[in-house]
């Protein structure tokens, strides 16, 4: 477990770099979020595949894996792999503040 | 009023409340109706033998309809959908089927269709799969035809059923190439889409080290996006590759196609959202779900659906007599795993804890937990005869209860 802070804010991260507590997530935090998750560029479809992760993980308690979001979204995992290099549901679900996919079990 | 309780599925976890459940109620107060799309129950644990041994394939396999307690009613039709506001399943010729709690238990199935070329050139082949008895054997010829060159196991994506298999091919694969003479020419990789050998880290790291022993290569975080048979080699969707010779490949898993049919029923891999205590339905309160059709976050195992049965029989009991359910399932998954040599290690976890070391179930006399031993591969050896003759009828196995014991466990 870590401190950081973003948007001026401070967070508890776990060993994974993963929000423990999704309330102290705030929407100003995503450039920074992506910045550290290694993107140099947001664009729209970068946002909507993080805002979906967020309202997943808000009404089911659990983010989606990569199968799941692209069905879900209707966004091709091969586009996700586009946006998210370093495995899109990972990375999402890091920058929407939200607990590691659990998906992967 | 005689009530009904339909199950839909007649597989490990199927069977075993359909029988327990047929114990528990006298005839004249619930019918029982089992229904299936087909009659041959395989022993699937005993597929990743297969591939390696002179087991025939008819020795996995019995009849579902006779590992059915009398007083089950078995019925053989494909489903296509359940409408739980009419309380009621339809079957694939039109009929109706009324129930007054439902138990859904129709397990996953293999999507390879969902990967670009999985099932194209190969298929078969050069590209196998053992995770269904026509892939096992398939597999089984071409091992044997196999000389030498690179030996690729590869899980596509997750959840699969019983996450430890892969794994366990790739240590029986090692063993088997020595005893042909054949490994010093054989390239062992696995390759999965996870972070490490397996999800929770205590495991990861002992079967990460056991990978390394036996000299196989491991390559994580590939999500394999297309499987090229005439060429050898699969292709990540950021367009990695791992050539190989032999492709022996899990498929990405769903859940039956008829929950996807079901208005409410499903998520988006067709498996059923359930509350991860109770294994009550999101869709209605009359609605079960357990084994690999549930949506819970643990192993997809039979270990697992024994262990959620004894829930769900007392749930559905409550349910039926116009209680809440209370019966509550704590994740508990138990799995040996097959290391090679005429060894296993087991590991034993639920939602809250960690793979533990110590030993299961008994804290002295118990099988080493987390550690190889001949004892573990006998207690795997030993499983079909309990799985046939316990499990199924749903006879409460000696020492092994449906919550994770914790005292024969070394703590964190
Ligand atoms: C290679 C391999 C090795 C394994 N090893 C182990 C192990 O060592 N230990 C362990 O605990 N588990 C192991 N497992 C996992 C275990 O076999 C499964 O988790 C278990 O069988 C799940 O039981 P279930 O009742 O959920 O589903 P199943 O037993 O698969 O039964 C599902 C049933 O539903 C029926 N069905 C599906 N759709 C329909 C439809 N539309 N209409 C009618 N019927 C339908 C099917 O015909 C089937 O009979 C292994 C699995 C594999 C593949």
């Amino acid at each position: 477990m870590a401190t950081t802070t973003y948007a001026g804010r401070p967070v508890t991260l776990d060993d994974e770099g993963f929000f423990t507590d999704p309330g102290q997530w705030s929407e100003d935090m995503i450039p920074e979020l992506a910045a550290s998750a290694g993107l140099d560029r947001l664009t729209d479809r970068h946002r909507e595949v993080i805002a979906f992760v967020r309202a997943r993980y808000t009404a089911q308690g659990a983010a989606p894996a990569v199968r799941a979001l692209s069905k879900s979204s209707g966004v091709p995992v091969k586009e996700l792999y586009q946006l998210f290099p370093k495995g899109p549901a990972k990375t999402a679900a890091r920058i929407a503040g939200v607990p590691k996919p659990r998906g992967c079990i | 009023m005689r009530k009904r309780i339909v199950i839909l599925g007649a597989g490990t976890g199927g069977t075993l409340v359909a029988n327990r459940l047929r114990r528990l109620h006298p005839e004249d107060s619930a019918e029982i109706v089992v229904i299936d799309q087909d009659d041959e129950h395989v022993y699937q644990p005993g597929l990743l033998f297969l591939p390696f041994g002179p087991a025939e394939a008819g020795d996995l396999v019995r009849s579902r309809h006779g590992r059915l307690r009398r007083g089950v009613e078995f019925r053989q039709a494909p489903i296509d959908r359940v409408e739980t506001g009419a309380q009621r399943v339809v079957l694939g010729d039109g009929r109706t089927v009324g129930y007054d709690v439902l138990v859904i238990a129709t397990g996953a199935v293999l999507l390879p269709e969902e990967t670009e070329g999985l099932t194209g050139p190969g298929w078969g082949e050069k590209v196998c799969t053992f995770y269904d008895l026509q892939g096992a054997l398939a597999l089984r010829a071409a091992l044997a035809r196999f000389a030498g060159g690179r030996l690729v196991v590869a899980v596509v994506d997750m959840p699969i059923k019983c996450p430890v298999a892969p794994l366990e091919f790739a240590f029986l694969a090692d063993w088997h190439l020595r005893r042909r003479g054949l490994r010093e020419r054989v390239e062992l990789t696995y390759v999965t889409p996870l972070d490490a050998a397996f999800t929770r880290p205590v495991a990861a790291g002992a079967l990460a080290g056991l990978l390394a022993d036996k000299g196989v290569g491991l390559v994580t975080e590939f999500g394999t996006a297309a499987v090229d048979g005439p060429g050898g080699r699969l292709v990540s969707y950021d367009e990695r590759e791992v050539g190989f010779d032999l492709a022996v490949v899990v498929p990405a898993h769903g859940g039956a196609a008829y929950v996807g049919r079901s208005p409410g029923l499903g998520d988006e891999l067709n498996f059923v959202p359930v509350d991860r205590h109770t294994l009550q339905a999101a869709a209605a309160p009359d609605v079960f779900a357990l084994g690999d059709a549930a949506g819970v976050p643990t192993s997809k195992a039979g270990s697992v659906a024994h262990f959620e049965g004894a829930a769900v029989v007392e749930n559905v009991t409550r349910v039926l007599a116009g209680r809440p359910p209370a019966a509550r399932f704590d994740g508990h998954a138990n799995c040996f795993v097959e290391t090679g040599h005429g060894k296993a290690l087991l590991l034993d976890f639920n939602y809250d804890t960690e793979p533990l070391p110590g030993r299961y179930p008994w804290a002295a006399a118990g099988l080493p937990l987390l550690k190889q031993s001949r004892l573990n591969h006998l207690g795997k050896r030993a499983f079909p005869w309990l799985y046939w003759h316990a499990l199924l009828p749903g006879r409460d196995l000696p020492g092994i209860g449906a919550d994770m014991p914790v005292h024969g466990k070394k703590g964190r």
